[in-house]
């Protein structure tokens, strides 16, 4: 099942101030900051562009409640909030991707993988076919389905601690489940509904305000340090639960531990824009070839999925006129275009 | 190497009794599916049925419609099984699908292009475009992820999830502006064997026929790639040629179910673990085994979901999650698991 490429070679600078050793790669170092810096363009372009354009001064202005009459509604109410919330949907879901596979040491390891997605789906799905609810209850709904659906396939393949292989089986059957009752439901609802329940299992960021914003950047700044701090024992690990144990790590704790974390991340990420998929699975692939490290990297994971989120998002608004499509969408064809390239550029060179 | 032959030997003839008795029990389902149905046929009236055309409404509900429709369950059941099969040795991936391969996506897509910009809207119209699009998307697929030098199991995986996210992004877009198109595809994405003819099983059965030969053919080459490639290569295996017919087999097998029923997701995935949990990792004979328990799925789901809401039916597609999940599950955390 170990489908990653070998282990590599340590590369990069050791630094060891005091009792604390740090490896510092370039790389790694130079992938981050260009990241950084991609987004700060995405989010400049956003602020400014759309059916109001503006300079950037005005835009600065317009954030202290300055600059053109109405700039300041535009910007402080619509879109920043959309803007912070897809690059903290993005970097939510590009960590816990990351997360889910190195826990399953597996490319298609994901939410997914343990019922989250489609449990958060059939919660959404039955909130508005059945209690035809409102935008908040149904995202409630969804981070319920969710939870449950992830509790349940890690109590079904809890036999005296969890298997990595039998969570992932286990997680299989409990999602067809789920799936075969989604579109049942989806096949027997009337089409205005069911049309609806498809737009929300797209995922959007589309009409977000700072309702949204607070709760899920303020669960970002618990979270993310949380999940980073246990990543040194994720790279154990990666070498196989055995050997981590070997090496005095108590893999159960750990991956007990990291587990929650990424459903907590899902969570947060889905009550926000709902299932925007591919997000999980993409970002660690492309962060861990722009790194060229074997293993999906936690931080520039999170920076990939952030920057695919906003851009896809700014593509979706910008480059079909006035046809606006979801998140959701764009995302999954900007990443998978993006994705297609890297391979075709690996194939080409030989990699 | 001499201790596992013998081993094997042993072993070999209760496992070929294992796989008798499986047909066995599709035979006895076959014969069920016949007489069961919105409209309950006996025994004797099916046999004379199936002997004569006396031109009476159970003749033609026999002939017509039960007979074809029990033959493609277990024909796309054996296609699926074996897809699946052959997809997580291909991929050394428990979580890979046959639709992995690109092929169910491409499908997809071509019958929404179809219907939203063709106009294409009966069922018998959707597949040779479900066919077409299963063929190009694998060719996308397999030029990507497993030809070339730097070909790993990871990166047909890999690729396929690219390729299966560009694609399925085309389609939601063209189903949110195509409201019409949407009502249709819901009806098709369930997965469904009801009102398919013989003239639907003439059509694909030839493919499924050919890919089923090629995927058994293939057992021994992958137990070696199952080994690693090096380890393969210096065995003498082609990695390459492996990889190639197997995705080929993948693509007729796959490509053609989907064609006739839609995509049906669960059966490839499943179906093989269970196979490996009665016979081990051996791909000779989970292979044989995927293909006999894979239509047992299908055509019990199908039998059941005309009876549990007759005189209504319950598409396949959903009776199999539902009743072969929690099957699965118990399975799962019963039985010593074969990894891949």
């Amino acid at each position: 099942m170990s489908t990653h490429t070998g282990p590599r070679p340590i590369s990069g600078v050791v630094l060891r101030p005091f009792s604390l050793s740090v490896r510092l790669r370039p790389r790694a170092l130079l992938v981050g900051l260009a990241l950084l810096a991609v987004l700060t363009i995405v989010g400049v372009v956003t602020l400014t562009t759309g059916d109001y354009e503006a300079t950037v001064p005005e835009v600065i202005d317009a954030l202290f409640g300055g600059g053109p009459p109405g700039l300041d509604v535009v910007v402080r109410r619509f879109r920043l909030p959309r803007l912070l919330v897809a690059i903290g949907v993005g970097a939510a879901l590009g960590t816990a991707g990351a997360v889910f596979q190195s826990i399953t040491r597996n490319p298609l390891g994901s939410p997914d993988v343990i019922g989250f997605t489609n449990g958060s789906a059939t919660g959404a799905v039955l909130a508005i076919l059945l209690l035809r609810a409102t935008t908040v209850e149904v995202a409630a709904a969804a981070v319920i389905g969710g939870v449950l659906s992830a509790a349940a396939v890690y109590l079904l393949s809890y036999r005296r601690g969890v298997a990595g292989f039998r969570l992932i089986l286990v997680g299989i059957g409990v999602s067809a489940m789920l799936t075969s009752v989604n579109t049942y439901l989806l096949s027997r609802a009337s089409l205005r509904e069911a049309q609806i329940a498809q737009l929300w299992l797209l995922g959007s960021v589309n009409g977000r305000s700072w309702e949204h914003v607070v709760p899920l950047w303020a669960s970002l700044v618990v979270l993310l340090p949380a999940v980073l701090a246990m990543s040194r024992s994720l790279a154990m690990l990666e070498l196989g639960a055995d050997t981590a144990s070997a090496l005095g790590l108590w893999s159960g704790k750990v991956t007990l531990g990291l587990l929650l974390g990424g459903v907590a991340l899902t969570a947060v990420a889905t009550a926000a824009a709902g299932p925007i998929a591919f997000v999980a699975l993409a970002a660690p692939q492309i962060a861990a070839r722009l790194v060229r490290s074997g293993t999906p990297p936690l931080l520039p994971a999170a920076l990939t999925g952030a920057v695919l989120l906003a851009g896809a998002d700014l593509a979706g608004q910008q480059l079909f006129g006035s046809l606006r499509l979801p998140a959701g969408v764009t995302t999954a064809a900007v990443g998978g275009i993006y994705l297609i390239w890297l391979l075709g550029r690996e194939w080409r060179k030989g990699w | 190497m001499t201790g596992t032959k013998v081993a094997t030997a042993r072993a070999a003839p209760r496992r070929l009794l294992g796989l008798a008795a499986a047909v066995l029990v599709l035979a006895a389902l076959f014969a069920v599916s016949l007489a069961v149905g919105a409209r309950h046929i006996d025994a004797t009236t099916v046999w004379q049925a199936l002997g004569h055309d006396d031109g009476s409404d159970d003749a033609y509900i026999v002939r017509a419609l039960r007979l074809p429709r029990g033959i493609l369950a277990v024909l796309v059941g054996a296609a699926l099984g074996l897809a699946g099969a052959l997809m997580q040795a291909l991929t050394r991936n428990p979580l890979a699908d046959p639709g992995l391969m690109g092929v169910e996506i491409g499908a997809s897509t071509a019958i929404v292009t179809g219907i939203a910009f063709f106009g294409v809207t009966a069922p018998s119209g959707y597949v040779w475009f479900a066919f077409a699009g299963a063929l190009a998307a694998s060719v996308i697929v397999y030029t990507l992820g497993a030809s070339g030098r730097a070909a790993t199991p990871e990166r047909i995986v890999v690729a396929g999830a690219a390729v299966s996210a560009a694609l399925g992004a085309f389609i939601s877009a063209v189903l949110l502006l195509n409201g019409q198109a949407f009502d249709r595809f819901r009806f098709w994405v369930v997965g469904s064997l009801a009102n398919r003819g013989f003239d639907v099983l003439w059509q694909l059965a030839p493919f499924i026929l050919t890919g089923a030969v090629l995927a058994l053919l293939l057992g021994r080459g992958l137990n070696v790639l199952a080994l690693g490639e090096d380890t393969g290569r210096a065995l003498g295996a082609r990695a390459g040629h492996v990889r190639l017919a197997g995705a080929l087999a993948v693509t007729l097998l796959c490509g053609a179910a989907t064609a006739a029923a839609g995509p049906i997701g669960f059966v490839g995935l499943t179906v093989p673990h269970v196979a490996r949990m009665i016979t081990g990792p051996d791909n000779a004979w989970v292979l044989p085994y995927s293909a006999v328990l894979a239509p047992i799925l299908v055509l019990g789901a199908d039998v059941l979901g005309r009876v549990v809401v007759a005189p209504g039916e319950l598409e396949v597609g959903i009776v199999m999650a539902l009743v072969g999940a929690p099957v699965f599950i118990a399975l799962c955390r019963r039985t010593r698991i074969a990894q891949l």
